[in-house]
């Protein structure tokens, strides 16, 4: 497969097909807890289509992004929280 | 801020709003589409841009493309600052869209009700995971349960395999007694029942069981286990995800800024999608869960009336009536049993952008006092989630949405102020 996007998750390089989005690049990397709860519990994606927010990161600097909805560019910066 | 001005503006570009879009091109106005998302297609046809697979789906993109129709994608709307005037957000900066007519075609989410351990990771719903796995999400050799009601699952379970997901299971709340009924629906809608037919036999072997719903999830880190019943013994499956959702529940937040009347928790349209309020236009899932089909229908009508082609959209009156006949069968099928909307105890979390539990919430006399004194529905999904969910477990309503209605930058606030124009270049950051 063509892996031609390359982008950081939590500073590790992870190389994905176009087409790819980020939720998919921090699995791809081995990550399952997208960000911390309140209540300190670990969340992950849960709808997939932009409406619950519990699989918002950092993008480039940009907190609370979705990373459901957005697209890898290459060399995108990407943070769990 | 960037300023666009349209004659006609439809929101959202799945089904209905393709179809929309290229009725009302033919009054040959201007006419745009906005979409939440980089792709054409909505979540039903996600995918579909990129790698075709359904005949359908790239019949309807082919020929929205030729219609010349302005796609404002990653564009979503976040305040209807006064009428004839939309704010959006874009990555680039916050957007003005001015219409004279608006075609709202904002589908539908799925509904998630509470259980014990519905928030670990690895616990989606059924349409989320297939459109995340269509985007690159891997499944490949993963153990997936499947759960919760409506047509849906099965095809999602098909989609999933297709990538290489070990089903472990297919589990449909509703009992034999009433999808068997819809199964028979399905003899007058022929191109239904033949996709129906063709999932199930490349299902065959991956037990689909009517009449059993999920109790719980387990794991520490992540879903590793999920409790199932029949209402009358319980047993326990392994798995990596659990693909859970209850259904669809329509988008109805723009139509509800926008003053537009409900009727039964959906946009209430006249003969020619007209809503309550005048030159706004509905169409698809928030008038009504009937799927794609209803939906391209649906729009067709929405995008001839609003451009006054009503003889163009009277023709579609009969096929309308057909789709509408299947809405509400499908209804009936899948309508929830009692025990689905009670899985939750009371340590359980109802709202999870603020991890308030069903227990602190319980107590108060309706969504608002609880929003007030609680904090639930009060994180950034802004009630989409627990609030479809209250309404279910609680029966509580949600009855208006305060702007914005996604979380924003303040650049695109601004204009909430009455400044359409908005500031040239703003150093305001991201709230």
């Amino acid at each position: 497969m063509d892996e031609s996007i390359e982008l950081r998750v939590n500073g590790t390089p992870v190389k994905v097909p176009p087409g790819t989005v980020v939720a998919a690049a921090v699995a791809r990397a081995g990550v399952v807890k997208f960000r911390t709860s309140v209540l300190a519990a670990p969340r992950g994606p849960l709808c997939g289509m932009g409406i619950c927010m519990e699989c918002r990161v950092i993008i480039n600097g940009d907190a609370h992004s979705r990373s459901c909805q957005t697209l890898c560019a290459p060399g995108m910066d990407v943070w769990t929280t | 801020m960037k300023t666009y001005h349209f004659e006609i503006v439809i929101v959202g570009a799945g089904p209905a709003g393709l179809a929309a879009a290229c009725a009302a091109a033919e009054s040959g106005k201007r006419v745009a589409v906005l979409d939440d998302t980089p792709w054409l297609g909505g979540q039903i046809w996600r995918g579909e841009q990129a790698r075709p697979s359904i005949s359908q789906a790239r019949k309807w993109i082919e020929r929205f493309r030729t219609t010349g129709v302005t796609l404002l994608d990653r564009t979503s709307v976040v305040a209807v600052p006064r009428r004839g005037l939309l704010t959006a957000e874009h990555p680039e900066g916050p957007r003005a869209i001015r219409w004279q007519q608006l075609i709202l075609a904002t589908g539908a989410r799925e509904l998630f009700l509470p259980f014990p351990g519905w928030t670990l990771p690895g616990v989606m719903g059924p349409g989320g995971m297939q459109s995340l796995v269509k985007n690159g999400w891997p499944v490949a050799g993963q153990r997936v349960v499947v759960a919760g009601s409506g047509p849906l699952l099965l095809a999602v379970a098909d989609g999933l395999s297709k990538h290489g997901a070990r089903i472990v299971s297919i589990n449909e709340q509703a009992p034999f007694a009433q999808v068997a009924g819809f199964g028979l629906t399905l003899l007058a809608h022929p191109s239904k029942l033949w996709q129906g037919i063709q999932i199930k036999w490349r299902l065959l072997g991956i037990p689909y069981r009517l009449g059993v719903w999920p109790v719980a999830a387990e794991g520490d880190t992540q879903v590793r286990r999920v409790t199932l019943t029949n209402g009358e013994k319980n047993w326990t499956e392994n798995c990596d995800a659990l693909a859970c959702g209850f259904g669809l529940v329509p988008n109805v937040e723009l139509a509800l800024a926008l003053g537009c009347r409900l009727q039964n928790g959906f946009v209430q349209v006249d003969k020619w999608q007209a809503t309550t309020v005048d030159d706004v236009f509905c169409c698809g899932e928030p008038t009504g869960i009937g799927g794609a089909d209803c939906a391209l229908i649906e729009g067709l009508v929405a995008g001839y009336a609003a451009t006054g082609q009503r003889s163009r959209a009277a023709d579609l009156f009969y096929k309308r009536a057909h789709w509408h006949h299947f809405r509400e069968r499908l209804a009936k099928a899948f309508a929830l049993r009692t025990e689905v909307r009670q899985l939750a105890s009371d340590d359980t979390i109802l709202c999870r952008c603020e991890d308030v539990t069903l227990a602190r919430v319980r107590r108060f006399s309706g969504w608002r006092d609880a929003k007030l004194q609680s904090r639930c529905g009060m994180g950034p999904c802004q009630g989409r989630i627990c609030g479809a969910a209250a309404k279910v477990v609680l029966g509580w309503e949600m009855e208006s949405v305060r702007p914005p209605i996604l979380p924003a930058r303040v650049e695109a606030l601004l204009v909430l102020n009455g400044n359409s124009n908005g500031p040239a270049a703003s150093p305001l950051s991201k709230t």
